[in-house]
């Protein structure tokens, strides 16, 4: 248990360093699209929301677990649609 | 075989995630980035749903087919000057989401392992914070809830109590079988109100940093989320978007000249400064023209740079001031424009604004970009901009935004102030560029003064 915690400790820290590096390298013009876009990155946590409907049909955390999808599902076709939008019309 | 294919396909969709900001990094690549990174949201759906564990799809298909028509309807009718609002909005969803998940998995256990607890806690006061937070953020964007910060005496102190009553009832809760669920709650509950009252006292000219802010909690909300369910899709994407929240905040807080504590706790613009125009210094005067008389300033100068901020979008002028651009350009004259980073109500915004009315992106120049500039500058076009184009941060110490970094306009020959009136602008400060001998002011509407312009340029 605690293997993998730490692994996942791991995997946390390196994917900031990540993160830092690739965002650093945005241009100032595309920061809207940017946080548009990471914010239907973070609609992830559908995964979570997948799990916990689909494995325990009737009980508290299922329902918990639709909504969760509901609301991360916006966050994912809308943020991605929306950054879409935005980044078509910019042009050279 | 299944519990290798689904890491393996986690793994792959991470990727497409990082392939897809590092697209980010151009115009031109930007919208296959976007098409990568929602590739990649697809591939972790898609693994999820393989998972043998999940046994009723029906109830999945109708929240994701519920969530995505919402999603699809405020994408697409979403007007660009609400951009703000809408990732606020989003950022509360995310949160929420987050939130959900961990009350779940907490209902789904019985008795949990201390660390399992503890992450739980931890991913309730995120997603709780990010979700009330980016809910209180979205009203006064939006304009339903007043911009002006609410405080009340002792707030720090209060909000320091929330603190460590989330943190009682979660370490009460954990030692007390018989109380886990009522100390569950209190935390849920405590944790709400508390990214109620961290938004509230925080001013709608600082809105900019707060979402900002609240889009890097909503990665970490997620990535708290991946440590409860043990899931490194989720601590991958989570701290990505952790870690953009996290530079945008302090590229805002930069253009600001001030430290985030500051931003979140000085609860500035709270003192309503009232300049009386009749007590400005009668030795200061200002020159004034009408639109036509700068005609031909404009057609003997070799380069224009275009300074817009916010009061250009609220005077919907940009479609104009394109055409104003086109028609110099015709006539041989260069023209730039210089983007301030907190030109928007959140970053990057203007340029958003601008490209709607297509100008083209290789026109917009950033503050370090430009100032090098403005010497070589025959006319510079100051547009519902003020605080951010004011020399007094360059020189006079006791001046409220003294080290804010501006874009030097004062230094091109001529500037052109485009303004309704003498009013001093969201920080209440006189602005000295008004005064100087090289600036000459323009009053009226911005998109009436534009149009006038073109037409004489014609």
């Amino acid at each position: 248990m605690t293997g993998q915690l730490l692994i996942e400790i791991y995997v946390f820290v390196l994917a900031v360093f990540v993160g830092f590096e690739v965002i650093s390298k945005v241009p100032p013009t595309l920061h809207t699209p940017l946080m548009s876009g990471s914010n239907a990155i973070s609609g992830i946590t559908i995964v979570g929301a997948i799990l916990a409907t689909g494995s325990m049909p009737g009980t508290i955390s299922a329902t918990l677990g639709m909504i969760a999808i509901v609301l991360a599902m916006v966050n994912v076709v809308g943020g991605f649609m929306v950054t879409g939008r935005m980044l078509r019309m910019f042009k050279k | 075989m299944q519990n290798l294919v689904i890491p393996i396909i986690y793994l792959i969709s991470a990727v497409f995630f990082i392939l897809g900001l590092k697209q980010l990094s151009h115009p031109r690549t930007a919208p296959k980035g976007n098409r990568t990174a929602s590739i990649g949201m697809l591939l972790a759906i898609v693994a999820t749903l393989l998972n043998n564990q999940i046994l009723d799809f029906q109830s999945i298909f109708i929240a994701i087919l519920i969530g995505s028509a919402i999603g699809a309807i405020l994408a697409k009718r979403v007007e660009m000057t609400s951009m703000p609002q809408l990732v606020a909005l989003f950022n509360g969803f995310g949160g929420a989401a987050s939130l959900l998940v961990a009350t779940a998995e907490f209902y789904r256990a019985d008795l949990l392992p201390i660390f399992i607890f503890f992450i739980i806690t931890l991913s309730i006061l995120i997603g709780s914070v990010t979700f009330s937070g980016s809910f209180i953020a979205f009203l006064k964007l939006q304009g339903i809830m007043r911009g002006s910060p609410v405080q009340f005496k002792g707030q720090h102190i209060f909000n320091g109590l929330l603190v460590l009553l989330i943190i009682f009832s979660s370490v009460y809760g954990h030692l007390n079988p018989l109380q886990t669920n009522n100390m569950f709650l209190i935390t849920i509950g405590v944790s709400l109100l508390l990214g109620i009252l961290f938004v509230l006292p925080i001013g709608g000219a600082d809105m900019p940093v707060v979402i900002s802010l609240l889009n890097s909690f909503s990665g970490l909300a997620a990535c708290a989320t991946g440590f409860v369910i043990q899931n490194d899709a989720l601590i991958i994407s989570g701290s990505l978007v952790g870690a953009s929240g996290i530079i945008l905040t302090d590229i805002m807080c930069k253009g600001m000249n001030r430290t985030i504590w500051n931003v979140l706790f000085a609860g500035v613009g709270s003192t309503d400064v009232n300049i009386d125009s009749t007590q400005l210094d009668p030795m200061k005067s200002i020159k004034s023209y009408e639109p036509e008389d700068t005609v031909v300033i404009f057609e003997n100068a070799k380069q224009v740079v275009i300074v817009p901020g916010y009061g250009l979008a609220v005077a919907q002028a940009q479609h104009m001031v394109h055409e104003l651009q086109k028609l110099l350009e015709q006539k041989g004259v260069s023209v730039k424009y210089a983007i301030h980073p907190v030109a928007g109500r959140m970053p990057g915004h203007m340029n958003v604004l601008l490209a709607e009315a297509n100008v083209p992106y290789d026109s917009l120049y950033d503050l370090d970009q430009i100032n090098p500039e403005f010497e070589e500058t025959d006319v510079t076009l100051v547009i519902g901009a003020n605080d951010v184009v004011n020399p007094a941060a360059r020189h006079d110490t006791n001046s409220p935004i003294f080290g804010m970094p501006i874009l030097d306009v004062d230094k091109s020959q001529t500037v052109f102030v485009l303004k309704r009136s003498m009013n001093p602008g969201f920080a209440g400060i006189e602005n000295e560029l008004f005064y100087k001998d090289n600036t000459i002011m323009i009053f009226g509407d911005a998109k009436d003064t534009v149009s006038k312009l073109v037409s004489e340029l014609k």
